[in-house]
Protein backbone atom coordinates (compact mmCIF):
# COMPACT_ATOMS: atom_id res chain seq x y z
CA UNK A 1 0.00 0.00 0.00
CA UNK A 2 1.70 3.06 0.92
CA UNK A 3 4.65 1.22 2.42
CA UNK A 4 6.85 2.98 -0.74
CA UNK A 5 6.32 6.06 0.20
CA UNK A 6 7.15 5.38 3.81
CA UNK A 7 9.98 3.72 3.34
CA UNK A 8 11.36 6.51 1.36
CA UNK A 9 10.43 9.33 4.51
CA UNK A 10 12.79 6.60 6.44
CA UNK A 11 15.69 6.44 3.88
CA UNK A 12 16.08 10.04 4.03
CA UNK A 13 16.13 10.80 7.58
CA UNK A 14 18.05 7.86 8.89
CA UNK A 15 20.89 9.18 5.89
CA UNK A 16 20.73 13.03 7.30
CA UNK A 17 21.46 11.43 10.87
CA UNK A 18 24.17 9.43 9.54
CA UNK A 19 25.76 12.18 7.48
CA UNK A 20 25.68 14.68 10.47
CA UNK A 21 27.17 11.83 12.62
CA UNK A 22 29.91 11.02 10.45
CA UNK A 23 28.75 8.07 9.83
CA UNK A 24 30.39 5.09 7.57
CA UNK A 25 27.68 2.59 7.69
CA UNK A 26 24.04 2.31 8.76
CA UNK A 27 23.74 -1.60 10.28
CA UNK A 28 20.47 -1.59 11.95
CA UNK A 29 17.17 1.10 12.04
CA UNK A 30 14.35 0.47 14.82
CA UNK A 31 11.22 2.22 13.95
CA UNK A 32 7.73 2.51 16.38
CA UNK A 33 4.59 1.67 14.65
CA UNK A 34 1.71 1.35 16.74
CA UNK A 35 -0.95 -1.33 16.16
CA UNK A 36 -3.58 1.15 14.58
CA UNK A 37 -0.89 1.24 11.12
CA UNK A 38 -1.21 -0.82 8.81
CA UNK A 39 1.83 -1.38 7.72
CA UNK A 40 3.73 -4.36 6.39
CA UNK A 41 7.09 -4.94 7.39
CA UNK A 42 8.34 -7.05 4.93
CA UNK A 43 7.30 -4.82 2.21
CA UNK A 44 9.40 -1.93 3.86
CA UNK A 45 12.48 -4.27 4.11
CA UNK A 46 12.10 -5.39 0.52
CA UNK A 47 11.37 -1.96 -0.31
CA UNK A 48 14.34 -0.42 1.88
CA UNK A 49 16.79 -2.74 -0.07
CA UNK A 50 15.80 -1.54 -3.46
CA UNK A 51 15.95 2.51 -2.93
CA UNK A 52 19.03 2.38 -0.11
CA UNK A 53 21.48 0.62 -2.98
CA UNK A 54 24.68 2.58 -3.01
CA UNK A 55 24.35 4.12 0.02
CA UNK A 56 25.64 4.00 3.47
CA UNK A 57 22.11 2.18 4.52
CA UNK A 58 22.76 -0.55 1.93
CA UNK A 59 22.28 -3.45 3.58
CA UNK A 60 20.59 -2.33 6.73
CA UNK A 61 17.94 -4.00 9.05
CA UNK A 62 14.82 -2.90 9.91
CA UNK A 63 13.62 -3.91 13.08
CA UNK A 64 9.57 -2.58 13.80
CA UNK A 65 8.43 -2.27 17.42
CA UNK A 66 4.97 -2.74 17.16
CA UNK A 67 3.20 -0.83 20.06
CA UNK A 68 -0.54 -2.28 20.62
CA UNK A 69 -3.03 -0.39 20.96
CA UNK A 70 -4.08 0.81 24.69
CA UNK A 71 -7.57 1.82 25.93
CA UNK A 72 -8.52 2.91 29.06
CA UNK A 73 -11.92 2.13 30.83
CA UNK A 74 -13.83 4.93 32.04
CA UNK A 75 -15.63 3.11 34.96
CA UNK A 76 -12.53 1.27 36.81
CA UNK A 77 -10.00 3.34 34.92
CA UNK A 78 -8.04 -0.06 34.07
CA UNK A 79 -5.88 0.87 31.08
CA UNK A 80 -5.56 -2.67 28.22
CA UNK A 81 -4.91 -3.79 25.13
CA UNK A 82 -6.84 -4.62 22.81
CA UNK A 83 -6.59 -6.46 19.28
CA UNK A 84 -9.41 -5.02 17.18
CA UNK A 85 -9.03 -7.20 14.47
CA UNK A 86 -9.69 -10.31 16.48
CA UNK A 87 -11.95 -8.87 18.87
CA UNK A 88 -16.37 -7.29 18.34
CA UNK A 89 -15.90 -4.89 20.71
CA UNK A 90 -14.26 -3.18 23.16
CA UNK A 91 -15.21 -4.20 26.36
CA UNK A 92 -12.82 -3.59 30.01
CA UNK A 93 -11.41 -7.06 31.30
CA UNK A 94 -11.51 -5.82 34.50
CA UNK A 95 -15.40 -4.95 35.14
CA UNK A 96 -16.99 -5.53 31.75
CA UNK A 97 -17.23 -1.52 31.26
CA UNK A 98 -18.04 -0.48 27.82
CA UNK A 99 -17.27 2.91 28.34
CA UNK A 100 -13.72 3.32 27.00
CA UNK A 101 -11.38 5.81 25.69
CA UNK A 102 -8.65 5.37 23.62
CA UNK A 103 -5.17 5.58 24.59
CA UNK A 104 -2.19 5.07 22.37
CA UNK A 105 -1.66 2.78 19.11
CA UNK A 106 -0.89 5.62 16.51
CA UNK A 107 2.70 5.56 17.02
CA UNK A 108 4.58 6.45 13.77
CA UNK A 109 8.35 7.30 14.30
CA UNK A 110 12.38 5.83 13.90
CA UNK A 111 13.42 5.16 17.78
CA UNK A 112 17.42 4.99 17.07
CA UNK A 113 19.85 3.65 14.62
CA UNK A 114 22.86 1.49 14.73
CA UNK A 115 25.79 2.59 13.00
CA UNK A 116 29.87 1.98 12.64
CA UNK B 1 36.97 -2.14 12.97
CA UNK B 2 35.18 0.82 14.53
CA UNK B 3 32.77 0.34 17.17
CA UNK B 4 29.12 0.26 16.67
CA UNK B 5 27.46 3.09 18.09
CA UNK B 6 23.57 4.22 18.70
CA UNK B 7 22.13 7.14 17.52
CA UNK B 8 18.79 8.23 18.84
CA UNK B 9 16.27 9.53 16.43
CA UNK B 10 13.24 9.24 17.83
CA UNK B 11 11.70 11.21 14.64
CA UNK B 12 8.77 11.12 13.29
CA UNK B 13 8.97 9.49 9.90
CA UNK B 14 6.77 11.54 7.59
CA UNK B 15 7.87 14.67 9.30
CA UNK B 16 8.72 16.16 6.16
CA UNK B 17 5.52 15.40 4.90
CA UNK B 18 3.77 16.79 7.95
CA UNK B 19 6.07 20.16 7.61
CA UNK B 20 5.00 20.50 4.24
CA UNK B 21 1.24 19.99 4.67
CA UNK B 22 1.43 22.45 7.95
CA UNK B 23 3.31 25.22 5.38
CA UNK B 24 0.24 24.55 3.07
CA UNK B 25 -2.37 25.33 5.96
CA UNK B 26 -0.34 28.89 6.11
CA UNK B 27 -0.57 29.52 3.02
CA UNK B 28 -4.37 28.97 2.33
CA UNK B 29 -4.48 31.19 5.93
CA UNK B 30 -3.37 34.38 4.13
CA UNK B 31 -5.53 33.78 1.44
CA UNK B 32 -8.66 33.08 4.29
CA UNK B 33 -9.36 29.42 2.28
CA UNK B 34 -10.72 26.48 4.00
CA UNK B 35 -10.01 23.18 2.83
CA UNK B 36 -11.28 19.77 3.87
CA UNK B 37 -10.15 16.41 3.05
CA UNK B 38 -13.00 13.77 2.15
CA UNK B 39 -11.83 9.88 2.60
CA UNK B 40 -13.44 7.13 1.96
CA UNK B 41 -13.51 3.40 0.47
CA UNK B 42 -13.74 3.45 -3.55
CA UNK B 43 -17.46 3.98 -4.55
CA UNK B 44 -18.35 5.29 -0.96
CA UNK B 45 -19.84 8.16 -2.14
CA UNK B 46 -17.03 10.97 -1.46
CA UNK B 47 -18.47 12.51 -5.96
CA UNK B 48 -22.04 12.64 -4.61
CA UNK B 49 -21.28 14.40 -1.30
CA UNK B 50 -18.94 17.08 -3.06
CA UNK B 51 -21.96 17.37 -6.04
CA UNK B 52 -24.47 18.06 -3.04
CA UNK B 53 -21.82 20.83 -1.36
CA UNK B 54 -21.24 22.29 -4.06
CA UNK B 55 -25.25 22.64 -5.18
CA UNK B 56 -25.65 23.72 -1.37
CA UNK B 57 -22.96 26.18 -1.10
CA UNK B 58 -21.80 27.31 -4.50
CA UNK B 59 -24.07 31.17 -4.38
CA UNK B 60 -22.25 31.26 -0.56
CA UNK B 61 -18.57 30.15 -1.24
CA UNK B 62 -16.32 30.47 -3.95
CA UNK B 63 -15.51 26.58 -4.36
CA UNK B 64 -12.22 24.55 -5.97
CA UNK B 65 -11.79 20.78 -6.03
CA UNK B 66 -9.27 18.71 -5.87
CA UNK B 67 -9.80 15.12 -7.54
CA UNK B 68 -7.33 12.37 -6.61
CA UNK B 69 -8.79 9.41 -8.14
CA UNK B 70 -6.72 6.94 -10.18
CA UNK B 71 -6.34 7.84 -13.64
CA UNK B 72 -9.94 9.00 -14.41
CA UNK B 73 -11.47 12.18 -15.26
CA UNK B 74 -14.95 11.00 -14.59
CA UNK B 75 -15.03 12.61 -11.05
CA UNK B 76 -12.91 15.75 -12.17
CA UNK B 77 -15.85 16.08 -14.99
CA UNK B 78 -18.88 15.58 -12.68
CA UNK B 79 -17.58 18.18 -10.13
CA UNK B 80 -16.43 20.48 -13.65
CA UNK B 81 -20.53 20.07 -15.06
CA UNK B 82 -21.32 21.86 -11.65
CA UNK B 83 -19.90 24.67 -12.73
CA UNK B 84 -16.97 24.79 -10.39
CA UNK B 85 -13.03 24.40 -11.21
CA UNK B 86 -11.91 21.14 -10.29
CA UNK B 87 -8.05 20.24 -10.82
CA UNK B 88 -7.40 16.31 -11.68
CA UNK B 89 -4.13 15.15 -9.91
CA UNK B 90 -2.51 12.13 -12.10
CA UNK B 91 -2.00 9.27 -9.67
CA UNK B 92 -1.44 6.05 -11.43
CA UNK B 93 -0.81 3.76 -9.11
CA UNK B 94 -0.64 5.72 -6.11
CA UNK B 95 -3.07 4.47 -3.08
CA UNK B 96 -3.27 8.07 -1.35
CA UNK B 97 -2.93 11.84 -1.70
CA UNK B 98 0.59 13.53 0.25
CA UNK B 99 1.61 16.83 1.27
CA UNK B 100 3.33 17.17 -2.10
CA UNK B 101 0.69 16.34 -4.31
CA UNK B 102 -1.74 19.28 -2.91
CA UNK B 103 0.95 21.45 -3.35
CA UNK B 104 1.46 20.99 -6.69
CA UNK B 105 -2.41 21.32 -7.64
CA UNK B 106 -2.75 23.99 -5.06
CA UNK B 107 -0.22 26.12 -7.42
CA UNK B 108 -2.59 25.59 -10.40
CA UNK B 109 -5.66 27.10 -8.44
CA UNK B 110 -6.28 31.04 -7.82
CA UNK B 111 -6.47 30.85 -4.07
CA UNK B 112 -7.04 34.62 -3.92
CA UNK B 113 -10.64 34.12 -5.77
CA UNK B 114 -11.63 30.59 -3.56
CA UNK B 115 -13.31 30.03 -0.18
CA UNK B 116 -13.32 26.20 0.00
CA UNK B 117 -11.07 23.73 -1.64
CA UNK B 118 -12.54 19.66 -1.44
CA UNK B 119 -10.45 17.35 -2.01
CA UNK B 120 -11.40 14.04 -2.83
CA UNK B 121 -8.92 11.35 -1.70
CA UNK B 122 -8.41 8.01 -3.34
CA UNK B 123 -10.84 5.46 -2.47
CA UNK B 124 -9.43 3.54 0.32
CA UNK B 125 -9.26 3.18 3.76
CA UNK B 126 -5.90 2.12 5.28
CA UNK B 127 -3.35 4.74 3.49
CA UNK B 128 -4.75 8.09 3.29
CA UNK B 129 -5.25 8.16 7.03
CA UNK B 130 -1.58 8.11 7.49
CA UNK B 131 -0.80 11.30 5.27
CA UNK B 132 -1.26 14.93 6.07
CA UNK B 133 -3.17 16.77 3.12
CA UNK B 134 -2.74 20.68 4.52
CA UNK B 135 -6.58 20.34 5.00
CA UNK B 136 -7.92 21.92 7.88
CA UNK B 137 -10.60 18.96 8.43
CA UNK B 138 -10.42 15.26 7.70
CA UNK B 139 -13.66 13.98 7.26
CA UNK B 140 -14.22 9.90 6.66
CA UNK B 141 -17.42 9.00 4.51
CA UNK B 142 -18.54 5.37 5.02
CA UNK B 143 -21.80 3.88 3.48
CA UNK B 144 -23.76 1.27 4.88
CA UNK B 145 -23.26 -1.75 2.90
CA UNK B 146 -19.32 -1.61 3.43
CA UNK B 147 -20.79 -2.79 6.99
CA UNK B 148 -20.55 -1.50 10.61
CA UNK B 149 -17.27 -3.44 11.07
CA UNK B 150 -14.95 -0.81 9.64
CA UNK B 151 -13.89 0.82 12.88
CA UNK B 152 -12.08 -2.84 14.27
CA UNK B 153 -10.91 -3.10 10.45
CA UNK B 154 -9.75 0.37 9.42
CA UNK B 155 -9.24 2.08 12.98
CA UNK B 156 -6.67 4.77 12.26
CA UNK B 157 -8.83 6.58 9.54
CA UNK B 158 -11.55 6.75 12.30
CA UNK B 159 -9.56 7.79 14.85
CA UNK B 160 -7.79 10.94 13.26
CA UNK B 161 -10.84 12.10 11.48
CA UNK B 162 -13.23 15.53 12.39
CA UNK B 163 -16.09 14.15 11.26
CA UNK B 164 -17.74 10.90 10.27
CA UNK B 165 -20.37 10.79 7.42
CA UNK B 166 -22.33 7.30 7.24
CA UNK B 167 -23.54 7.25 3.90
CA UNK B 168 -26.71 5.65 1.75
CA UNK B 169 -28.61 5.61 4.67
CA UNK B 170 -31.31 4.54 2.22
CA UNK B 171 -29.83 0.85 2.46
CA UNK B 172 -30.36 0.47 6.18
CA UNK B 173 -33.34 -2.10 6.62
CA UNK B 174 -31.61 -3.69 3.74
CA UNK B 175 -28.49 -3.84 4.34
CA UNK B 176 -27.06 -5.88 7.66
CA UNK B 177 -25.70 -2.61 9.61
CA UNK B 178 -26.57 -1.32 13.07
CA UNK B 179 -25.98 2.26 13.04
CA UNK B 180 -25.59 2.29 17.25
CA UNK B 181 -23.07 -0.28 17.28
CA UNK B 182 -21.36 1.19 14.27
CA UNK B 183 -21.69 4.57 16.40
CA UNK B 184 -20.24 3.43 19.32
CA UNK B 185 -17.24 1.54 18.00
CA UNK B 186 -15.95 4.74 16.46
CA UNK B 187 -16.95 7.15 19.33
CA UNK B 188 -14.62 4.62 21.76
CA UNK B 189 -11.69 5.30 19.00
CA UNK B 190 -12.79 9.07 18.60
CA UNK B 191 -15.30 10.69 20.76
CA UNK B 192 -14.70 13.91 19.49
CA UNK B 193 -15.95 12.92 16.05
CA UNK B 194 -18.89 14.49 14.65
CA UNK B 195 -21.17 12.19 13.15
CA UNK B 196 -23.96 12.90 10.20
CA UNK B 197 -26.32 10.31 8.69
CA UNK B 198 -27.09 11.43 5.04
CA UNK B 199 -28.07 9.82 2.04
CA UNK B 200 -26.80 11.35 -1.68
CA UNK B 201 -29.52 9.70 -3.17
CA UNK B 202 -32.69 10.77 -1.05
CA UNK B 203 -30.97 13.55 0.05
CA UNK B 204 -31.83 13.04 3.94
CA UNK B 205 -29.36 14.23 6.06
CA UNK B 206 -27.57 16.52 3.59
CA UNK B 207 -28.43 19.91 5.47
CA UNK B 208 -26.97 18.16 8.83
CA UNK B 209 -23.86 18.00 7.10
CA UNK B 210 -23.91 21.21 4.80
CA UNK B 211 -24.41 23.03 8.66
CA UNK B 212 -21.19 21.09 10.15
CA UNK B 213 -18.67 22.44 7.42
CA UNK B 214 -20.57 25.65 6.78
CA UNK B 215 -19.95 25.93 11.04
CA UNK B 216 -16.44 24.85 10.23
CA UNK B 217 -15.61 27.32 7.93
CA UNK B 218 -17.23 30.35 9.41
CA UNK B 219 -15.37 29.39 12.85
CA UNK B 220 -12.14 28.82 10.91
CA UNK B 221 -12.61 32.45 8.86
CA UNK B 222 -13.49 34.07 12.35
CA UNK B 223 -10.44 33.34 13.90
CA UNK B 224 -7.91 35.18 11.52
N1 LIG C 1 -28.37 4.17 -2.90
C1 LIG C 1 -27.42 5.10 -2.78
N2 LIG C 1 -26.45 5.18 -3.69
C2 LIG C 1 -25.50 6.14 -3.54
C3 LIG C 1 -25.51 7.03 -2.44
N3 LIG C 1 -24.43 7.85 -2.54
C4 LIG C 1 -23.79 7.46 -3.66
N4 LIG C 1 -24.43 6.45 -4.26
C5 LIG C 1 -24.03 5.74 -5.49
O1 LIG C 1 -22.85 5.03 -5.21
C6 LIG C 1 -21.97 5.04 -6.32
C7 LIG C 1 -20.62 5.60 -5.93
O2 LIG C 1 -20.78 6.94 -5.53
P1 LIG C 1 -19.62 8.02 -5.77
O3 LIG C 1 -20.11 9.31 -5.23
O4 LIG C 1 -19.15 7.97 -7.17
O5 LIG C 1 -18.52 7.40 -4.81
P2 LIG C 1 -16.95 7.76 -4.75
O6 LIG C 1 -16.54 7.55 -3.34
O7 LIG C 1 -16.70 9.08 -5.35
O8 LIG C 1 -16.35 6.61 -5.66
P3 LIG C 1 -14.90 6.51 -6.34
O9 LIG C 1 -14.49 7.91 -6.69
O10 LIG C 1 -15.12 5.65 -7.52
O11 LIG C 1 -14.01 5.89 -5.31
C8 LIG C 1 -22.67 5.86 -7.39
O12 LIG C 1 -23.34 4.99 -8.28
C9 LIG C 1 -23.66 6.69 -6.60
O13 LIG C 1 -24.77 7.04 -7.36
C10 LIG C 1 -26.57 6.91 -1.48
O14 LIG C 1 -26.66 7.64 -0.49
N5 LIG C 1 -27.48 5.92 -1.70
MG1 LIG D 1 -15.37 9.64 -6.86
ZN1 LIG E 1 -13.25 -1.30 33.85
Amino acid sequence: MHELAVTESILNIVLKHAQANKAEKILSISLKIGELSDLVGDCIQFYFDYLSKNTIAEGAAIEIERSPVIFQCRTCSDTFQVSLKDSKDIVCPECGGIEVTFVSGREFYIKHIEVV
Amino acid sequence: MADIRLIEIKEEILADNKDLADEIRNALRKNNVFMVNMMASPGGGKTSLIVHTIRELKSMFRIGVIEGDIDSVVDAEKVAGEGVGAIQLKTGGFCHLNAPMIRMALDEMDLKNLDLIMIENIGNLVCPAEFDTGAHKKVVILSVPEGDDKPLKYPLIFSICDALVINKIDYLGVAEFDVDVFKERVLKLNPEIRIIEVSCKTGEGVQAWIRWLTDEINAYRNRR
